[in-house]
């Protein structure tokens, strides 16, 4: 389904991502798990085209992303940013149907309301929530209208930036719920970055650990304990001391 | 010496890429009027907001301008017995220069840094790329409607600021100065020209356009944080009164060389 080979990607003298490569299945929910600075951003805005890698294939169902027709290839992805990234000018309704009231997604003005309050209800906001600006809400509402304005076009692949940072443990765990029921239940493909073991446990199908602009270790999320990976040993027991310190 | 040199042409070379990229910035611009989507609501808004709402500040400050004008003319005027030139020149100063050019500053002061410091913010919290993941073109989207809402409504603006701003002088003129009310719009009318007023639209347009899009471009470069979107607003403000001043010598020369 997503597909990346040997990717490159530097900012001046930051050589951020040194030949990721990775393998998402199709309707997988792979969760990208290293430290702070590793590159885990870049390597899913390099995906989406946000980020121009300086070399690497990257595809997407088998389709080169650099030669793929940026609108149709942007209407199969929906993305949650780390935060929330709403548009403050508009109300939260018209943040979830911002597909739906333009371009070629474009609906009917009450339809799109119709589907943006559906989608409201279903990350389990109340549609008074509907007609308030961004800045209005807490951050966990943030998230929640930011996860229902993913999943608005009923997307095949969708994005998590970092979806639990910011957020108390109980709606950390609320979102992570959301976030594992909704990709189960549309089918979706889904790729999540994170660097809470937490959240990595309850969303993921599959782990990769991305360490030094590399996919380190990639595998099934219940053989992340037993792995004799030191590297990702370290990471999820959050030690101090071990190969990645020794690294920085 | 060689190091002197070196920096030298670092700093030549720092200037040219920076034209080039706002050269680059401006040609995308303009290509965007003639590719669809067009997104008319954000047309509709930006012209309110730059348009309506800048009444006001471009009022008072036409007004109080135009009435000071006054004053200096006829002040100036009495050392060689030329008071009564305070019509004509408030009116060829307001429209020729003090309207197009205050209102230009004014806009660039409200409307510059509002939109940088608007867009700025929506690059450093990822609004920007949100955009373009909801298969939305940020120039289509937050350029355009902008520079075009500018360039369309600031002949407007100036227009009006020209009319409000000989009233000021009108009003000082007749209460203060003791001028006949009749005479002095006779006298202003009567000396002002076609083409001082196709100038004075002309510069609000490309004033507008400069304005806006300096906001813009400083906004869509803005880097991370606070201090960020603090340099893009400033930079943007500082590039917007400079290129308006640059671009009304070159204007008033191409209208009025002699």
């Amino acid at each position: 389904m997503i597909r990346l080979a040997n990717v490159h990607k530097s900012f001046g003298d930051n050589h951020v991502l040194r030949g990721a490569s990775l393998h998402v299945p199709k309707g997988q929910s792979m969760v990208v798990i290293g430290g702070s600075g590793t590159g885990k951003s870049v390597l899913i805005k390099s995906v989406l085209g946000l980020v121009k890698p300086d070399s690497g294939k990257i595809e997407v169902n088998g389709q080169d992303v650099a030669r793929a027709d940026r609108d149709a290839f942007l209407a199969r992805f929906g993305m949650l940013f780390q935060g929330g990234a709403l548009f403050d000018s508009l109300t939260v309704w018209q943040n979830v149907a911002f597909r739906l009231l333009r371009g070629s997604l474009k609906r009917p003005l009450d339809e799109a309301r119709a589907v943006a309050i559906e989608k409201l209800r279903r990350v389990g906001l109340d549609k008074d929530v509907a007609d308030r600006l961004p800045a209005e809400l807490s951050g966990g509402m943030q998230k929640r209208v930011g996860l229902a304005r993913a999943i608005a076009a009923d997307p095949e692949i969708i994005f998590f930036d970092e979806p639990t940072t910011g957020l108390d443990p109980i709606m950390a765990g609320v979102i992570n719920d959301l976030i594992r029921e909704i990709v189960t239940e549309m089918g979706a493909t889904a790729v999540t970055i994170t660097h809470d073991m937490t959240s990595a446990r309850a969303i993921a199908d599959q782990v990769a650990m991305l360490h030094a602009g590399k996919v380190r270790w990639c595998g099934p999320i219940n053989e992340l304990d037993t792995t004799d990976d030191p590297y990702v040993q370290q990471f999820i027991h959050g030690r101090a001391d071990g190969p990645i310190a020794a690294l920085r | 010496m060689m190091r002197f040199v070196a920096s030298l042409g670092a700093a030549v070379l720092a200037v040219f890429a920076a034209i080039g990229r706002v050269a680059i910035f401006t040609a995308q611009t303009i290509s965007h009027l003639v590719r669809p989507p067009f997104y008319p609501r954000e047309f509709g808004q930006a012209l309110l907001q730059i348009g309506y709402f800048s009444l006001p500040v471009v009022g008072l400050t036409a007004f109080f301008t135009g009435g000071a004008l006054a004053l200096q003319i006829y002040a100036g005027g009495a050392r060689f017995s030329a008071e009564a030139v305070v019509p004509q020149i408030v009116a060829i100063g307001m429209v020729r220069e003090l309207g197009p050019v205050l209102v230009g500053l004014m806009i660039a002061a409200r409307v510059t840094s509002s939109i940088a410091a608007e867009i700025a913010t929506m690059k450093v919290t990822e609004q920007i790329d949100a955009l373009v993941t909801l298969s939305t073109h940020p120039m289509k989207y937050l350029t355009l409607p902008r520079v075009l809402a500018a360039t369309l409504v600031m002949p407007l603006l100036v227009g009006v600021g020209d009319v409000i701003g000989i009233f000021g002088g009108y009003i000082v003129g007749t209460q203060r100065l003791g001028f006949n009310a009749a005479a002095y719009l006779q006298n202003t009318a009567d000396f002002l020209e076609v083409r001082d007023v196709v100038s004075s639209l002309t510069k609000g347009a490309v004033f507008g356009f400069i304005a806006a899009l300096m906001g813009c471009y400083y906004g869509m470069q803005s880097e991370r944080g606070a201090m960020g979107v603090g340099r893009a607003t400033k930079g943007s403000v500082v590039a917007a009164a400079v290129l308006i001043l640059a671009a009304n010598f070159l204007l008033t020369e191409a209208f009025f060389s002699v």
